[in-house]
């Protein structure tokens, strides 16, 4: 392999793990012409969308492409792939152990486990209902209601990997759950328990990043993001809307 | 009772944190930037500012002591401002409208649905404004 295919496949490989795990567009263009530019490329060409990546050295014929199929969250590898990045800069670390150090930090990056992400997910749906002004009785149902919508939601996008189905079922149990609280008489509200309950399922990753990527100039990037939130909130919605409606 | 708010945003910003899965040692100086957030957005309610201004200044102080925190430990700013974005989510407001919507209330949903993306708005404009003036900034004080 020669230097500039190394180059180009470490850049590439860096793109991907960044916009796969939600990181803005501003934020991949800045690292990835950075490490060209560390790497000894001075005018690099690269292009890259919430699906796919183009790159190519201006003196080579040659470009590659880099797609994008799945996209997850996961902040950490964002911010180890940084990480590394600024080691480059400082020539802490080589070309090659960066690209190392890159295929290492996409397999065994340690996520935290599901039930401490199940805690948070209770906590979450609590002191945002607390925060919202509901009251203290129902603490119990929204633990509930929260808890099992984000079990529901991790479960079908980790084993069945169908995104916006898992969005609605979740959202669809924690209105169940809601209205089933408050006829027996443990919940008082059913508009806070369910507000709370869905909170930990807002597609804040997405919505964040939209807004940067408009405002940075990536508008095609942006639109995509966009278009993944409304989804994600639409999917959440029709799931409540179908509680009301049938229940 | 503003303390239990601060209590309560902090839980819910480092929850929503643990949930992104951001890194450990960010956690701490996440779940503060939530509680500047929210704090703002309560005093300014409270001094009937209106929900839209509280919204923006809000995601103004996100936006700027996020921007802070990453140059502090330096690491990627939106690490700081998804998770404490969250509490400032029109959630009440989407659900209303999604209530009224489902009851056939379709008026009443509209008037709803203008007030979320209003908010949403405010808040995308308070990013805005934090990022133009942290850009400005860095431009005026770190000559290249």
């Amino acid at each position: 392999m020669t230097k500039n295919d190394l180059i180009i496949e470490t850049i590439l490989m860096a793109g991907k793990i960044m916009i796969e795990n939600g990181a803005d567009m501003a934020r991949v263009d800045d690292t990835l012409t950075r490490i060209a530019r560390n790497a000894g490329i001075d005018n690099p060409k690269i292009f890259e969308t919430t699906t796919g990546i183009l790159m190519s050295i201006p003196e080579q014929a040659a470009a590659q492409v880099e797609p994008i199929q799945k996209r997850t969250i996961d902040l950490e590898k964002v911010s180890l792939v940084n990480q590394n990045s600024r080691a480059f800069q400082d020539g802490q670390i080589s070309l090659n152990e960066f690209r190392n150090n890159l295929v290492k930090l996409n397999i065994s990056t340690p996520f935290f486990s599901f039930w401490l992400q199940l805690i948070a997910a209770v906590i979450v749906s609590v002191t945002l209902m607390i925060m919202y002004g509901g009251s203290w009785h129902d603490i119990i149902a929204t633990a509930f209601a929260g808890g099992v919508g984000y079990s529901c939601y991790y479960l079908i996008n980790n084993r069945l990997k169908i995104r916006f189905v898992s969005e609605f079922l979740a959202s669809f149990l924690i209105g169940v759950i809601a209205v089933l609280f408050v006829r027996l008489q443990l919940g008082a509200q059913i508009g806070m328990i369910t507000i709370g309950g869905v909170m930990p399922l807002v597609p804040g990753v997405p919505i964040t990043n939209a807004v940067r990527d408009v405002f940075a100039g990536h508008f095609l990037s942006g639109m995509a993001r966009a278009m993944e939130a409304l989804l994600s909130a639409c999917a959440i919605g029709m799931g409540i809307a179908f509680v009301f409606r049938f229940l | 009772m503003m303390i239990i708010q601060i209590i309560c945003s902090y839980l819910a910003t480092i929850g929503f944190g643990i949930i992104v899965n951001i890194p450990h040692r960010a956690l701490n100086s996440c779940g503060w930037v939530g509680v500047l957030g929210w704090v703002t957005y309560l005093v300014i309610k409270m001094a009937n500012g209106g929900t839209m201004l509280a919204n923006a200044v809000a995601a103004l102080a996100i936006g700027l002591s996020s921007i802070f925190m990453a140059r502090k430990l330096k690491m990627p700013m939106i690490l700081f401002n998804i998770p404490s974005l969250v509490p400032l989510v029109p959630g009440g407001q989407a659900y209303k409208a999604v209530r009224n919507f489902a009851v056939g209330n379709d008026l009443a949903a509209i008037s709803n649905l203008v007030q979320v993306a209003m908010i949403a708005g405010a808040i995308a404009m308070g990013f805005f404004i934090s990022e133009l003036a942290a850009r400005t900034y860095f431009r005026i004080t770190v000559k290249h």
